[in-house]
């Protein structure tokens, strides 16, 4: 008998979300998708509102990585006020900047790999559905150390962001120009020596501790860590001069499935001539693609797993020592596997780590030069690299600084096609020519899922929500029977 | 003794409160010796599984769907908790009210910069699959009873931890006035 299954809502993802998969009379998988199914409308709302507060209005989309819609609406004021495109501002506040980023990717990455992502590999894919979350993890004697860590690793980053935008979550540290205030003595030597054990030295440690944990779970696990929802795809990140990687600003670069430069580091003033969205009725989540390829076939990964493959090499010594470990499993060429990119999370959580240390040191992060003025703009974009990948923000403003266009490709948008991709995979896999759809088989699909640390609260700033569904239709595509992940037998 | 039990949700939210509570950092530790967790998005129990003594409520309500949900949690919950300034009084995505519904779509699928030149067909997302919009964004109270309401966008760590303790130890609240903040 035909029939659909639903997964809703799709949890340990921070957000909302609903899969859908449409099974035929032969039990195979005619259908599948990944439905984001709220909507907020941002880019209507903002209409009206003066331009500087954009910064503390629209990061409020998303309190999972406020910093990274902060930042990146405060660099597309910067280009209004004539502060430049990221290279303009004084050097205490472009390092000001890049120390909450790279707090914010700490704690982002320490949240996704130890309260979300780390349940499924240490208790594994099919266990218990009650033990299967970071409580249990730090009820089990063993792991309650890891649970412990995840958890200071994240206030840490929570501290770093709080010391340079006044607030853990939703602060207004970046004003256009430059930021409002940088640190004291008394704060950085707490960041650089603190015994909570709060310093930047345990951070650097821990990640690499986590990165260690990740290999010793693959070497057990390799046919799954490497062949699990693994398909090629094109990727796409901001990259730093000489292909250095580069989270606060860079290029813009695309490669394909073969390593071959498909966008050229271009400047992201221009992303309108070489990305469009695509939508389509059954997600309020857009589909973007580059132009040059077409909706077809210029659907592209963004995140970690797309970072170190367009990426030459990363600036701080332990992460590239990591980087050039990961490189060469898979002999330099791009990695397409989805489980690897936990892998790549750690090795920039690590880099993020001592990219902390090294900004903390510098003298810069003390001095009171805040703000850079210049010539007006009325039209200003500003891109960075958020956790969950490359985030666009674009406003356009009127002579009353009334803000009178925005448009947002938040970095989940960016990696919709991918998660659809994925999703068709694992139920190919899992459920084909099944005769029962049981919960681990569920729990795979949101596993592949999770691989892509999917923030569909940024996502759906569009009006939007994410639940998990499997639904019996026939052939001509009549609902027979619908049930959800709880209801009992599937 | 039982232990109590807790269900959080977000609703037209942006986890922002969810995430506050985490900031109460290693304390998380001791909160999960204090309490069972039921229905909550950080773990992977979708529906009710026990009746719970405290509902944490982040967001107001955008979609029909929330509605089902908060008036769920309403129906499990012995005590309800509007968390934030989204639940009390529809927060940020309030500013839609008073913007019709299909200015707002219009705006994003079809006049945005990067949609407007590929969206030949003027496709709006209206399949079934999708949960419907509501009219404006209500904050929680407006849909059913709610019992505390506590404030900040986020609401404070310290606000969240003092609040929860004291209701799981069936004390008065004491709120100093530093735990609030309003931004």
């Amino acid at each position: 008998m035909a029939q659909k299954i639903t997964i809703s809502p799709v949890t340990r993802v921070e957000g909302h979300g609903k899969v859908t998969i449409h099974l035929n009379d032969d039990g195979e998988v005619i259908q599948s998708r990944l439905h984001i199914v709220e909507f907020r409308g941002f880019e209507r709302f903002v209409q009206g509102r003066p331009y500087w507060e954009a910064p503390v209005l629209v990061q409020r989309l998303c309190g999972i990585c406020p910093v990274s819609h902060h930042l990146a609406a405060a660099k597309a004021v910067d280009v209004i006020v004539g502060a430049g495109t990221g290279d303009g501002l004084t050097p205490t506040a472009e390092k000001i900047r890049r120390l909450m980023h790279y707090g914010q990717i700490l704690q982002s990455h320490a949240l996704h790999f130890f309260h979300l992502a780390s349940p499924d590999l240490l208790f594994g894919v099919d266990a218990d559905p009650a033990r299967r979350n970071v409580i249990a993890l730090a009820r089990t004697p063993e792991y309650r150390d890891l649970a412990v860590q995840g958890v200071m690793m994240r206030k840490f980053g929570q501290e770093i962001i709080k010391a340079t935008a006044g607030k853990k979550i939703h602060g207004t540290g970046a004003i256009p120009g430059g930021v409002n205030r940088s640190l004291t003595e008394e704060e950085r030597d707490g960041f650089l020596k603190g015994e909570d054990p709060l310093n930047a030295d345990a951070m650097i440690e821990w990640a690499e501790a986590a990165i260690t944990l990740f290999r010793d779970f693959h070497k057990k696990n390799r046919e799954m860590v490497d062949e699990f929802s693994r398909f090629p795809s094109n990727h796409l990140s901001l990259v730093g001069k000489d292909g250095a990687m580069d989270l606060y600003h860079g290029k813009l670069r695309a490669v394909d499935a073969d390593g071959k430069k498909i966008l050229h580091d271009i400047d992201y003033q221009e992303y309108l001539d070489y990305i469009g969205e695509e939508v389509r009725s059954w997600s309020y989540m857009k589909f973007p693609f580059l132009t040059e390829l077409g909706k077809q076939d210029g659907w592209y990964r963004v995140g970690p797993l797309a970072r170190l493959n367009t990426c030459e090499h990363i600036p701080t010594p332990r992460a590239q020592e990591a980087f050039e470990t990961y490189k060469s499993y898979t002999d330099g060429r791009p990695n397409d596997m989805c489980m690897h990119t936990h892998w790549a999370r750690l090795i920039e959580t690590l880099f993020a780590a001592e990219s902390i240390k090294l900004l903390l040191e510098d003298p810069d992060i003390l001095k009171d030069d805040l703000l850079t003025k210049g010539k007006r703009y009325p039209e200003g974009i500003g891109l960075l690299e958020a956790p969950r990948g490359t985030l666009f923000h674009h406003y356009r403003v009127n002579e009353e600084d009334q803000i009178t266009m925005a448009n947002l490709i938040v970095s989940t948008t960016n990696n919709n096609q991918p998660m659809n991709e994925a999703v068709e995979q694992v139920a190919r896999k899992q459920m084909t020519g099944q005769k029962t759809i049981t919960e681990p088989m569920m729990n795979a699909v949101e596993v592949a899922i999770r691989a892509y640390d999917p923030c569909l609260s940024c996502a759906t700033h569009a009006i939007g929500r994410m639940p998990l569904e499997i639904t019996l239709v026939d052939r001509h595509g009549c609902l027979i029977d619908r049930k959800a992940r709880w209801s009992g037998t599937i | 003794m039982q232990k109590p039990v807790i269900a959080t949700a977000s609703l037209a939210g942006c986890f922002g409160c969810h995430m506050s509570l985490l900031d109460i950092d290693e304390r998380i530790l001791d909160l999960i010796e204090l309490v069972d967790f039921n229905k909550s998005p950080i773990n992977d129990i979708k529906e009710f599984t026990a009746e719970c003594d405290i509902g944490l409520i982040e967001g107001g309500c955008c979609l029909d769907e929330n509605v089902h949900v908060l008036r769920e949690f309403r129906n499990h919950c012995r005590i309800l908790i509007s968390m934030g300034e989204c639940a009390i009084m529809g927060g940020l995505p309030a500013m839609r009210n008073g913007i019709s519904v299909r200015e707002c779509l219009e705006e994003a699928y079809l006049n945005g910069p990067s949609v407007r030149n590929y969206n030949e067909g003027k496709v709006l997302p209206n399949d079934e699959e999708l949960p419907v919009l509501l009219n404006r964004v209500y904050p929680c109270h407006e849909v059913v009873k709610m019992d505390y309401f506590l404030p900040g966008c986020p609401p404070d760590a310290e606000l969240l931890w003092q609040a929860l303790t004291a209701l799981i130890h069936n004390k008065e609240m004491d709120l100093p006035y530093e735990v609030f903040k309003f931004d």
